[in-house]
């Protein structure tokens, strides 16, 4: 370590080099975004298949340990199920019941869902951004599988996000909550237009903040928010969440309000992706 | 030339498993900085050329997966691999106070520029809110880390540097 024999550069001035070189980089990344989209792809499609690795053996480890203290815990459930066989035939009964109202319930939720048609393909999530919360995460499937920037992604029966960025066999997801998102929505049932903006910091909560709702709208706590036909890069109907905490705002012609998102972000592990992109409008 | 390959290895290996395996392992919902541990290392261990250079690397990967705008985290984790550089010359083998301490501090500054770059600019004042929710559980998240895998760096070096003086 002492006798080295090479040059000795002074790391003063190599930091000043390494800083400008960032500062060009910034620049550049700021100004030509789409030129080096290609750079980061390579990166990417290098990176992914390795994460997928890892992260196959990580399931692998993390389904044992499930499994092992899912084992301990039916053992004690089973001790305490065999004292209430009695009280569960009984229980069951009413369950029975509950289930072909669910049933019943699920059929018409069914219908209700415009976007039940859309061609759908699923995929899985690969890494989530590093600085927690999945306010933007990466799948497994790219171009590929026919996936495409500004297609929509949603999981169980509510929007997640869109994609933002695709390479050959990964792709990464922008999703609702992330602070520089902006969806617009329209309550389903009195079709007045809104925009749900994504907050890091309400998210906290749980909710995510709305604004620019009419002031004439009839609206109120719980109603439901899907995405609005007017937006360029939604498709149109799917749900995004409920409403709460109507209020009205200072200037007197908006409302805003807090919004439950109908995905439950701390755990997506797999999500769908609707492969047909909104129309875009052509001169 | 031993060196190079080793610390590239280190880097992948740490980045890969940051994004993925410590993923499933998060605690309140923050993994630790492997790749900041490595820049802290690499700073106190070896100097800030390498500490500088470290980070450098570590930063451009993880703007070429994840980063908005090209360079932003290359020049933070630059910043702190260059910072650290400094405490070589306190740098004593098999302490580990010291790199405890930096962690610490570095993990601090790198939450500082993280919510100046991705939530000042956009407006979100309340920085209290953010270091209880993301900084804080980071901190101790990645100290905790630190004292684990700072030994196996160390042992790592020790390693190739006895190795290279005997090719000396």
């Amino acid at each position: 370590m002492r006798r080295r024999t090479k040059l000795n550069i002074n790391p003063k001035h190599l930091f000043f080099t390494g800083a400008l070189l960032c500062f060009i980089l910034i620049f550049v990344s700021f100004r030509y975004r789409e030129k080096l989209s290609p750079v980061k792809t390579a990166v990417g499609n290098v990176i992914s298949p390795m994460q997928d690795g890892i992260n196959s053996i990580g399931r692998a480890i993390s389904d044992q340990v499930d499994k092992l203290t899912s084992l301990n815990k039916l053992l004690k459930e089973n001790e305490s199920l065999n004292k209430q066989v009695s009280t569960l035939s009984y229980e069951n009964k009413i369950l029975l019941q509950d289930k072909y109202e669910l049933d019943r319930f699920r059929d018409l939720y069914k219908l209700d869902k415009k976007y039940a048609d859309y061609p759908k393909v699923g995929a899985r999530v690969i890494d989530a951004d590093l600085n927690s919360w999945y306010s933007s995460f990466r799948i497994d499937k790219g171009t590929d599988d026919g996936i495409a920037v500004d297609m929509n992604v949603i999981a169980g029966n509510g929007l997640v996000g869109i994609i933002e960025e695709v390479g050959k066999n990964w792709a990464r997801v922008k999703s609702i909550i992330d602070d520089s998102s902006n969806v617009s929505g329209m309550f389903l049932k009195t079709s007045d237009q809104c925009i749900v903006n994504g907050d890091l910091e309400l998210y906290n909560s749980g909710v995510i903040g709305v604004e620019l709702i009419s002031k004439d709208a009839e609206v109120s706590d719980g109603y439901e928010v899907v995405t609005s036909p007017i937006s360029d890069k939604y498709l149109q109907g799917i749900l995004i969440g409920y409403i709460s905490d109507l209020t009205a705002d200072s200037n007197n012609l908006t409302q805003t309000a807090h919004l439950t998102p109908a995905v439950d972000f701390d755990r997506i592990e797999e999500v769908l992706i609707i492969t047909e992109l909104k129309e875009p409008l052509v001169d | 030339m031993k060196r190079f390959v080793v610390v590239i290895i280190e880097i992948l290996i740490c980045f890969l498993l940051q994004t993925t395996v410590f993923q499933w392992l998060a605690l309140a919902h923050v993994t630790p900085n492997l790749l900041l541990i490595l820049t802290v290392a690499a700073g106190l261990m070896r100097g800030r050329t390498q500490g500088l250079t470290v980070g450098f690397v570590c930063g451009l990967l993880i703007d070429f997966c994840y980063g908005e705008v090209l360079g932003l985290y290359a020049l933070i984790y630059m910043l702190i691999g260059y910072l650290n550089g400094f405490s070589h010359r306190i740098f004593v083998k098999d302490d580990l106070t010291i790199p405890i301490l930096l962690v610490g501090i570095s993990q601090f500054v790198y939450f500082f520029l993280f919510y100046v770059f991705e939530f000042l600019l956009i407006g979100k004042l309340n920085i209290l809110f953010y270091f209880v929710r993301i900084g804080l559980p980071g901190i101790v998240y990645t100290v905790a880390v630190s004292i684990v895998l700072y030994k196996i760096l160390n042992i790592i070096n020790t390693r190739v540097d006895r190795n290279e003086e005997e090719e000396v």
